[in-house]
């Protein structure tokens, strides 16, 4: 202790000259107000150009989309070209089940990869796992579209919603697992370990204890993943194509009155090519009809509130269980 | 390296660095004659990769007594109850020679049952560590864990362990709400719950008041009276007064030379804070560092 008193008082003689030469606190006090007021005005101002952008989308769809969305929009399926009226029941239709295929299939494995790249994470399966979805995260859609048109749609001769969930899977497997790894990792070690010390094995750690502790980060992370996936373009133009005569209700039906089982009618229309919001989107704004591009408007509108919603409830979900513990 | 302490009359009295000075085995024979001893740790080592964060300790864990482990930061206190029921093994490239016997069984031995070693040696933590689940379910894991699944049963073992946690009387109504609801004492009380519904033989303690205030460690420490008289009970505690308060045995831990974590004394606990053999002993318990 007294060797590092000696020390102190050895290199405290060097201070003096130091303030002398190098401090002039007092002289640029009002530069340095200025300056700070500067950088001040400027990051603000570009923190406002940052969010211009989304709000004048948003403005701008609800103004445009928002005269041509009524209840028919939402419950009749499209009309002929030229003819007024009619809605988009086909691609609303067509973007739950592939939703709905994408999140069964992506979510299991999601979950289960991300357990095991947050227990191992050092270990050489679990490096290329954080890798791999790092690098799936960014690879283009288009590209993801293409894998899935050779593997799963030119193979079977047909476009399918069933090729589309998949497509939407693979794109969503990516946030799925970040974030439920993120998650994972957040659960106290200790609740883990409370666990194990009752002689519990870890699987079912995991599925009892972390799993719970987790799930609202999992959902939210899904959440999002179901959003992005709801709302991609690309992929779907290779594997679901589009179909604007889908009509999941009359399929049901027809089925039902044919004696057919549920297997089979749920068969039938997953091997039906099915249209998406994204792509009657895109397709209907290309089209000469002003009814048409209006309709497109309305789409984007509705795609628009999707993904909001979804951002909002997810934020929100968080925030009320987060706030009660 | 030396340090130096002022006394009271302002004169300053030199201690030889204390990590320097070797450990001297104290020989305590007759200490635990006529006691039941429930574990025995036989020249206990733990490595963790080559480093040997612990140095053949051996101690005897009487039978329903409480048997306190004390000692500076790092010196292996958690290490080395963490060793009593097989929790070190979770720490990779983790290295254990040595015998722990649980009932003259090795514990570290051929074909033992690891889950059974941790049904018999049950551990309470340094934050209390619910579940996210009820109040119920948090109890019941355990039980429901070795496959008992009848309601009826699983009821009353909800009910007894937390009378004898000294907890029932203030969430016997409200055992469905959720474990992370309730306060950090009544949380490390749901705890030793949760530990006592899987009937163990020993329970190991490690800081279980640390994270608690004053009235809830008064609460947990006089539960351990009540506990000793079923079960066996070791506890690892930075706080003194709590060893002294509450245990039977004391033992006192350091690290030598190598800095590995050793045995310096054992002993009854009034005798280690009283009447200690030791010098590092000594020194440690009045408070000269630590």
């Amino acid at each position: 202790m007294e060797n590092t008193l000696s020390n102190l008082s050895k290199s405290s003689a060097i201070i003096p000259s130091l303030e002398r030469h190098y401090i002039h606190a007092k002289n640029g006090y009002k530069r340095r107000k200025t300056i700070n007021l500067l950088m001040l005005s400027m990051t603000g101002l570009l923190s406002l150009m940052a969010i211009v952008p989304l709000f004048w989308i948003i403005g701008y769809v609800f103004y445009k989309g928002g005269q041509f969305i009524n209840l028919d929009f939402f419950i009749q399926t499209p009309r002929p070209m030229g003819i007024v009226g009619g809605g988009v029941l086909h691609s609303i239709e067509g973007t739950i089940i592939m939703t709905i295929i994408s999140a069964l299939i992506a979510i299991p494995p999601g979950i289960m990869a991300a357990f095991y790249a947050a227990y191992y994470p050092n270990t050489p399966l679990g490096v290329a796992l954080r890798f791999g979805t790092d690098v799936l995260s960014g690879v283009p859609s288009i590209v993801v579209g293409i894998f899935c048109y050779a593997l799963f749609v030119k193979p079977v001769g047909h476009y399918s919603a069933l090729a589309g969930g998949i497509a939407l899977a693979i794109l969503m497997l990516p946030t799925i697992i970040r974030t439920t790894e993120e998650m994972i990792k957040l659960v106290p070690q200790n609740m883990r370990e409370g666990s194990l010390a009752l002689g519990a094995p870890e699987w079912r750690t995991a599925l009892k204890v972390t799993l719970p502790a987790a799930i609202n980060g999992i959902i939210t992370g899904f959440l999002l993943g179901l959003a992005r996936a709801a709302g991609e373009t690309a992929p779907l133009l290779f594997t679901a194509l589009g179909n604007d005569r889908f009509e999941a209700g009359r399929m049901i039906q027809s089925g039902l009155h044919g004696g057919q089982s549920i297997f089979k009618i749920i068969g039938n229309i997953l091997s039906q090519p099915v249209d998406s919001l994204p792509l009657t989107l895109y397709k209907y704004a290309q089209q000469p009809f002003a009814e048409r591009v209006n309709q497109s408007w309305a789409v984007a509108l509705v795609l628009i509130c999707f993904v909001l919603f979804t951002n909002i409830i997810a934020r929100i979900w968080v925030q009320s269980r987060t706030g009660k513990r | 390296m030396e340090i130096s302490i002022e006394t009271r009359e302002n004169t300053s009295v030199k201690y030889p660095s204390l990590v320097s000075l070797p450990v001297l085995p104290i020989s305590n024979k007759g200490l635990l004659d006529g006691f039941e001893i429930k574990m025995e740790i036989l020249n206990l080592s733990v490595f963790y990769n080559k480093f040997r964060a612990l140095n053949e300790i051996s101690v005897k864990i009487p039978t329903n007594r409480i048997t306190a482990i004390i000692g500076p930061s790092g010196c292996g206190k958690s290490t080395l109850l963490r060793s009593l029921n097989r929790m070190n093994d979770l720490t990779p490239k983790i290295h254990i020679e040595g015998e722990i016997k649980l009932d003259a069984k090795n514990i570290y031995g051929k074909g033992v049952d690891i889950v059974d070693v941790r049904r018999r040696v049950g551990m309470v933590f340094q934050r209390p560590n619910p579940f996210p689940m009820s109040i119920f379910e948090n109890v019941a894991y355990g039980p429901r864990l070795y496959g008992i699944s009848n309601r009826m049963l699983l009821d009353e073992i909800v009910e007894t362990s937390l009378v004898k946690a000294a907890l029932w009387d203030e969430v016997k109504d409200k055992l469905n709400q959720s474990g992370m609801t309730i306060s950090g004492g009544q949380q490390q009380r749901l705890c030793i719950a949760r530990a006592l519904a899987v009937e163990p033989e020993i329970i190991l303690m490690d800081e279980p008041a640390s994270a608690l205030d004053p009235v809830a460690t008064i609460k947990i420490e006089e539960l351990m009276q009540t506990l000793k008289t079923n079960y066996t009970i070791v506890i690892v505690t930075h706080n003194m007064q709590q060893a002294a308060r509450v245990s039977d045995f004391t033992a006192f831990m350091m690290i030598n030379q190598e800095r590995a974590g050793t045995l310096v004394e054992f002993g009854a606990t009034p005798q280690i804070f009283t009447n200690p053999k030791n010098r590092q002993t000594e020194d440690y318990v009045t408070g000269r560092f630590g």
